[in-house]
């Protein structure tokens, strides 16, 4: 009896291992992959019988199968805890059940995205990035910030953070497109629903309680939400994803409250064409707001172009020709000088912050490509900030713009979304790995706190810059310039701003 | 000794993965049992740690039933599934514990760990389950799932909200005790008490009872709160830990069992301890992981002897 021994170990590695089993995974998958785009395959089915649904429910509805509903989709399809869910999608984007033809020849879409290295390895992981690189794309590893009053600019490189690339600029489409091929690839049971949804009940149905139910608990957990669509049908499901989009309906039915206001800005987002190819991202603050340039492939950019909205209109209505000269003079010498490159010398008014550097040709300040041509139509939005207060309820939980947009200043609105949909499904997983009900608030409310710190971080900071550039005030000016130089001349600091804007840190060090 | 070493052959016999586990030699603190006990004025455990388990006299089947520690929780039935109430923690510890039951069973029945399923096709019990917050997980796992409690309003609980999911639909519910089930000659592949051995009158046979349940070969799994002086003080100072589901005052706390003396109670009734670890709580997160601090709150799993030859 002395030497009893109690052996002890550790259980927790084992929900580490529970997540994307491995790269392979992938590879597995890889001799299904069917030449065609086509959504349509055997494990498809277009969603009709609201009768066979109310017997077998769904696990999760996905209502919004943009680009972040389908990412969510893909993760859930791809981890061996979650691949056997049953699983709507709810869209009447006809993408979805016939796919989208992309020609190579075309010239890109004007709505692109700036992915993370984040949010790319999160793409590899689930085996969707291998899609991506079969369209355009543009990888690009130098970012150059300046603003109009010649007083500072700042240049960021992947090689500060030691890393090959600051991000990716990729269509949208294509984005989801890659999506949707990942998807087929695997035996997941989803089907899509064509249509939109139009109202939404959570409460159980028919849960008579044999004893006093006031207390217990009972009554605020119903098993299932009834979702009405707008073409007539019906369906259940255990847990609803309101990937919606920012005017998500899910959050207006839940009753999720949001904080958030316009910033009486729009932007113009078009396709330009160069002579030469740009290879990196360029970002100047104009009196009216940012205007930004990103390589997108070949010799074409994508800008995205703050202002107010009457500007917004007038530009959009001018001739192409004098549109290109206003884009091109508002990247060069527009309101105002270029900022004096430190390599001249001069000691400028923060000489004072470039002791010990010498600056190599690449941390010069240069003056972006020329536009020669205007290559898409020219797209006006309206930006807001908005943030819903709560994330998760129980049977119902938001990813995506749903539950935040941002000023697309510094392009984190839809990588925020992507890190919501990879959370979310890797907490289901962890739920169902302990036999959790996927719906339980408890399991929701950690996706929630996990993802809010995130996007509230990552909003504050996109506003602040917002706001910081939205006035032309002198004193504000030399602090801001006195910011980039900062930025520019010490490197740790500069490399936190990088790798926060790269998706890999989760507090910024000047928080 | 003869027992203790077949013991140690068997816990490092079958495994495969001896690189990554601890051994702890419990010899240190066996001196001081006695002792710790008497540091308390009801030592309820002397007499079931002293006479061993075969000596004792064929008694009527004895009941585990404590009245008092009852009627407290038939008084809270109402609120085992509202999260924010009494069995708050509970539900907060449940993923935790689930996660070593899932790690050690996946192991001990050669289950696949990736499998979203994977007790499928094993026979359940747990004993002293209230509102199901233990049986439906396990089976959502995949388990054939019996629940038992000696209180009926949890019965009643744990069948209504079962059944508002198919998958936990299937659980069978009875108002019975561990002793009840030994008399109708059951048995499972598993057999779970979770933070029930302290509300027991008589920890000893009701571990006897836990045993027999048990198939020859299979698993039992007891989670418990310890008699330390952390435990008490956790107890005390978080308010809302001990709020209803533990017991107050010294009477009952002197009840509770140290991971030695419940690996000893359970060698006693042929099963051997394989594993154990302790809970942490973090109050800033409301979160508990799994530690090898046993101090507080702790999880045994353990197997019993397939041919038991006392
Ligand atoms: C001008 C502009 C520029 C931007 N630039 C960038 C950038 O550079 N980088 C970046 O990362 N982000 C950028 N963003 C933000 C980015 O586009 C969004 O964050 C992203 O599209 C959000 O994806 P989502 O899937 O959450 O929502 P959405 O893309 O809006 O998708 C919502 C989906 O839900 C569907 N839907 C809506 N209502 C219903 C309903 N009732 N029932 C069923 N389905 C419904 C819609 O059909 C749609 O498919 C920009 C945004 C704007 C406006
Ligand atoms: C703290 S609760 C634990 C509930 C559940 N096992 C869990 O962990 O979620 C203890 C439960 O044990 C029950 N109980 C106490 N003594 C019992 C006995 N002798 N036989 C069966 N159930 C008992 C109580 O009614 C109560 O529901």
């Amino acid at each position: 009896m002395n030497s009893l021994i109690i052996r002890r170990k550790l259980a927790e590695h084992i929900i580490s291992r529970l997540k994307f089993p491995q790269r392979t995974l992938c590879t597995d998958a890889a001799p299904k992959v069917s030449s065609s785009h086509s959504v349509q395959s055997s494990n498809d089915h277009v969603g009709q019988q609201s009768f066979r649904n109310e017997v077998h429910p769904y696990d999760i509805a996905i209502v919004g199968g943009g680009m972040v509903g389908m990412a969510l989709a893909c993760s859930l399809a791809r981890m061996p805890l979650t691949k056997h869910l049953k699983v709507a999608i709810i869209d009447s984007n006809p993408a979805l059940s016939k796919g989208l033809g992309i020609k190579k020849e075309d010239p890109p879409d004007p709505r692109v995205s700036t992915v993370t290295p984040a949010t790319i390895s999160l793409f590899k992981d689930i085996g969707a990035w291998k899609y991506v690189e079969q369209h355009r794309h543009a990888y690009f590893d130098q970012m150059q910030v300046w603003d109009y009053t010649g007083l500072g600019y700042t240049k960021y490189n992947a090689r500060d953070v030691h890393k090959d690339t600051l991000g990716c600029v990729v269509e949208n489409k294509v984005l989801h497109n890659s999506l949707l091929s990942c998807i087929q690839d695997t035996d997941f049971q989803k089907t899509i629903y064509p249509s939109r949804l139009s109202s939404m009940t959570l409460q159980p149905r028919n849960l008579s309680m044999g004893v006093d139910s006031t207390s217990s608990g009972l009554n605020e957990r119903g098993n299932l939400a009834k979702l009405d669509l707008s073409d007539g049908n019906s369906l259940y499901a255990k847990l609803v994803v309101g990937s919606d989009g920012s005017k998500s309906r899910v959050r207006e039915l839940a009753g999720f409250k949001t904080t958030g206001w316009n910033y009486s800005q729009n932007a113009i987002i078009c396709t330009v064409e160069h002579s030469v190819e740009n290879r990196c991202a360029w970002q100047r603050f104009l009196p009216a707001g940012p205007i930004a340039l990103l390589p997108i492939g070949d010799n074409f950019s994508n800008i995205v172009w703050t202002m107010n909205p009457k500007e917004a209109t007038d530009r959009k209505s001018l001739a192409e020709d004098d549109f290109v000269k206003d884009v091109n003079y508002a990247l060069d010498y527009g309101f105002g000088p270029h900022p004096k490159s430190s390599t001249l010398g001069s000691g400028g008014i923060f000489s004072w912050f470039k002791t010990d550097v010498n600056l190599s040709p690449d941390e010069c300040f240069r003056v972006p490509p020329k536009v020669v041509k205007l290559a898409s139509e020219r797209m006006v939005f309206p930006l807001s900030l908005m943030h819903a207060n709560d994330y998760a309820s129980k049977h119902v939980v938001l990813i995506g713009d749903a539950a935040h947009t941002v000023h697309p200043l510094a392009g984190q609105g839809v990588n925020l979304g992507f890190g919501d949909a990879f959370a979310l499904s890797r907490i289901i997983s962890e739920g169902i790995a302990v036999g959790t009900d996927i719906a339980e608030v408890l399991l929701l409310k950690k996706y929630e706190a996990e993802r809010k710190s995130a996007n509230v971080t990552m909003m504050a900071i996109l506003d602040g810059f917002q706001k910081a550039y939205s006035v032309d005030f002198g004193p504000l000016n030399i602090l801001r310039a006195a910011a980039f130089n900062g930025a520019q001349y010490i490197p740790p600091l500069k490399r936190s701003i990088i790798s926060y804007a790269s998706g890999d840190q989760r507090f910024p060090i000047f928080s | 000794m003869a027992l203790a070493l077949k013991l140690l052959k068997q816990l490092r016999g079958p495994s495969t993965t001896t690189s990554t586990i601890l051994y702890r030699n419990l010899r240190p603190r066996f001196s001081n049992l006695r002792s710790t006990i008497r540091l308390f004025s009801d030592p309820p455990l002397s007499e079931p740690l002293t006479i061993p388990p075969h000596q004792k006299p064929h008694s009527p089947s004895p009941s585990s039933l404590n009245q008092y520690e009852l009627a407290k929780f038939a008084a809270i039935a109402e609120t085992w599934w509202d999260s924010e109430g009494p069995f708050k923690p509970l539900h907060q510890l449940n993923p935790t514990r689930l996660a070593f039951i899932r790690s050690t069973l996946c192991r001990h029945f050669g289950r696949d760990p990736l499998s979203p399923r994977p007790f499928e096709g094993l026979k359940f019990v747990d004993v002293g389950c209230g509102g199901g917050i233990v049986s439906e997980p396990l089976a959502r796992l995949g388990a054939t799932v019996m629940g038992v409690d000696a209180v009926e309003k949890n019965i009643k609980i744990a069948r209504l909200h079962a059944d508002l999911d198919p998958l936990t639909s299937s659980i069978e519910y009875r108002c019975t005790t561990a002793e009840k089930l030994v008399e109708e000659q059951k048995n499972f592949d598993a057999v779970f008490a979770l933070e029930v051995i302290e509300h027991v009158a008589d920890p000893a046979e009701f571990c006897k009872s836990l045993a027999a349940l048990t198939v020859p070969g299979g698993a039992t799994v007891i989670s418990t709160i310890n008699r330390s002086m952390r435990a008490y003080a956790t107890a005390i100072v978080a308010a809302e830990y001990l709020l209803h589901w533990l017991p107050k005052g010294t009477h009952q706390w002197s009840s509770f069992l140290t991971p030695e003396e419940l690996a000893l109670i359970l060698e006693r009734a042929s099963i051997s301890v394989q594993e154990m670890a302790g809970f942490v709580y973090n109050p800033l997160t409301g979160r508990w992981s799994l530690s090898d601090d046993v101090n507080v709150n702790f999880i045994a799993y353990a197997t019993k002897i397939k041919t038991a030859n006392l």
